[in-house]
């Protein structure tokens, strides 16, 4: 199994954002391992989790993400992230 | 105060400076149309599709540098804008379409003419917005300006549900509009450590594109290329930075740049990327693209670094900042070392231009109409053989004299974009070369240049094929022409009678440049038919995948 990478997003609450993130990645043909999501901010943000497979388009796709106009920050684990590993109880 | 939705929207196009909007209307519009007819101030152009409403605003945004807008019903109407979308995305061109929706209680019903805009506008725009209350109008509409036209520009959908435009509100005063945010500010180190090496550069280039233009840069750009004497190579976008007779100017690179542009391009040690994004008709096989360079990159949008080559040097900001704080570093120097190989280069692999002096030639109806339409015209083009020599051989002058579709390659064009460009620039020749494989993904906006009594001059050059597929089967398929003739021969003249249109059909007249003349200084749209040989290539030209050094044809002894 290849390397994974988590990358960690704040961005605006509405509906379409995930869209507009996972858009970048699905016309790419890169494959999301695993998503995670929940409302901060009383709900006027999301926090996002995405871990995906270290591949040499993710400084790009890294790029890409910060540009979006609903994302306000991208922040790149690059030794993985606890979230998905106490997720990993529910499956 | 008290407005509907659709009034807030009227109001703040108005207050955005906003004077045509192209588009059509439909059920889910209808209130939005309701509002710009009370309005009386804002002029509507009636299209025939919607595409070509889209390509109309491109035409206005790319002459005049500001967004404009245009107006699409929900479901046919949103889809048939996609084209036009897409097309503002590949060339950054800052375009605003606000479509109709069904209501929002509606939406996801599978109701009549519903179909997810939002959705399918995602990849294809900078941003876009489902606005979901009339009160979100007040940020929404300053914020898709702000957007459009900010940074790299770029296309905003806005889809309004019908409710939300019919929704009374009442608000104390209106929002100021949305301008363009200054450019994020910049490192200095980047632009002294870019100096440095186009300083200690023995071979410099410059690589311009169109975010050069969009910058309003070009003057700069010329500027650094002169105080440098670096010469520079335009990509098809950048077309106009710096004027064709210009003895740096090395007209476009790529895949049917003249011999010798490309040739020089794989002699030079740095090459300067100013607002570029390496595209690979520019650039060829990548590799082995100017294969000993080191790239100084100067953009915007830092996405651009590295995505394509990987760069010695970066610069990120806006190009009319960073070239402001840029030129004073740069020494002056006279380079006529470099400049002597690249004039012996150009001696020996010069741009072959054939049957030039033939007014009914594929290359002769292009320069015979630059000298009688002067330099004052805007050119627009479809996309094919006629788009690529006008590229090529076209004496332009300034920048966004030339409108073309780069990146998408989108036929149909043209037409819509001329009209766009006339009604930008209605003092100014609007000239328009097309072929009649691209004309006829459009050609029901005759009826809209003809309403709106735009004076375009569309050039259409008949090889009754679609002529690069041709050339392309011609060369690497085994001459085997399939789909890309066309059997049946069109009768444009009528057609462009029907219409309503002047026409003027150089295949029967006995003097084609006094009739020329007498066509070009008509007012209103004239269609001019100039009928060629569907053998005849474009050359030079790269094959797909090949790196630029590969041409084929163009040679000057054959």
């Amino acid at each position: 199994m290849s390397k994974q990478i988590v990358i960690e997003l704040s961005v605006n609450n509405h509906p379409g954002v995930m869209s507009h993130i996972c858009g970048l990645f699905v016309r790419r043909v890169y494959n999301v391992e695993g998503i995670a999501c929940m409302p901060v901010n009383d709900g006027s943000r999301s926090r996002i989790w995405l871990l995906v497979n270290a591949d040499e388009r993710l400084d790009q796709m890294v790029k890409q993400m910060d540009k979006l106009q609903d994302v306000h920050d991208v922040k790149r684990h690059d030794g993985g992230h606890e979230v998905f590993g106490k997720m990993a109880d529910f499956f | 105060m008290k407005c509907s939705g659709a009034e807030i929207i009227i109001k703040l196009l108005e207050r955005q400076g906003i004077k045509v909007i192209a588009g059509i209307p439909g059920g889910a519009n209808l209130p939005l149309y309701d509002a710009l007819g009370q309005n009386g101030k804002i002029r509507h152009v009636l299209t025939r599709h919607e595409q070509g409403a889209g390509f109309i605003a491109q035409g206005m945004a790319r002459v005049s540098g500001d967004p404009a807008v245009f107006f699409a019903t929900s479901g046919p109407g949103a889809t048939n804008t996609l084209t036009a979308i897409a097309d503002a995305k590949l060339d950054s061109i800052p375009i605003i379409c606000i479509t109709g929706q069904v209501p929002l209680g509606m939406i996801g019903t599978d109701a009549f003419q519903e179909v997810d805009t939002y959705g399918l506008s995602i990849p294809i725009t900078k941003h876009n917005f489902l606005v979901r209350s009339a009160e979100e109008l007040f940020e929404i509409i300053p914020n898709a300006f702000g957007i459009a036209c900010s940074g790299r520009p770029g296309p905003v959908v806005i889809d309004v549900p019908k409710d939300v435009q019919m929704a009374v509100v009442e608000f104390d005063a209106w929002p100021e509009p949305g301008v363009r945010e200054a450019g994020p500010e910049l490192i200095a180190g980047e632009i002294k450590r870019a100096a440095s090496i186009i300083n200690k550069a023995e071979k410099p280039i410059l690589f311009l594109g169109g975010g050069v233009i969009q910058s309003g840069s070009a003057e700069d750009a010329l500027a650094l290329a002169e105080k440098g004497a670096i010469p520079s190579a335009l990509t098809l976008m950048g077309l106009g930075v710096v004027p064709s007779d210009h003895p740096l100017c090395l007209g476009m690179l790529g895949m049917h740049a003249a011999r010798y542009t490309n040739l020089v391009m794989e002699e030079c040690d740095v090459l300067i990327a100013i607002g570029v994004r390496f595209d690979d008709r520019a650039t060829g096989q990548v590799a082995k693209f100017c294969p000993s360079a080191k790239i100084v990159h100067i953009d915007i949008d830092p996405c651009e670094f590295d995505k394509i080559k990987t760069t010695y040097a970066s610069v990120m900001g806006d190009v009319f900042d960073i070239l402001k704080v840029l030129l004073p570093l740069i020494e002056k120097k006279d380079r006529s070392e470099w400049l002597c190989e690249i004039a012996a280069l150009k001696k020996d692999n010069p741009m072959i231009i054939p049957a030039v002096g033939d007014p009914v030639s594929p290359y002769g109806i292009i320069m015979k109409t630059a000298e009688l339409v002067g330099n004052e015209a805007i050119v627009c083009t479809d996309v094919g053989q006629h788009q690529m020599r006008a590229a090529q051989v076209y004496p332009f002058k300034y920048p966004r004299q030339w409108l073309t579709s780069g990146g998408l390659g989108t036929m149909g064009f043209g037409v819509p974009a001329a009209i766009g460009a006339a009604l930008a620039a209605p003092d100014r020749p609007v000239i328009c070369f097309s072929g009649d494989g691209s004309i006829m993904m459009n050609i029901q906006e005759l009826a809209t240049a003809m309403e709106q009594n735009v004076g375009i001059k569309i050039i259409l050059i008949n090889n009754n094929a679609l002529g690069l597929v041709r050339q392309q089967q011609d060369l690497f398929y085994g001459k085997r022409y399939y789909a890309s003739n066309y059997s049946h021969h069109v009768d444009f003249i009528k057609i462009a009678e029907g219409f309503g249109i002047n026409t003027c059909d150089l295949a029967t007249s006995d003097d084609p440049v006094a009739d020329l003349a007498a066509a070009l200084a008509e007012p209103g749209p004239i269609l001019i038919h100039v009928p060629v040989n569907q053998d005849e290539p474009v050359y030079p030209m790269v094959p797909m995948g090949a790196p630029n050094s590969e041409m084929i044809g163009g040679e000057k002894n054959v």
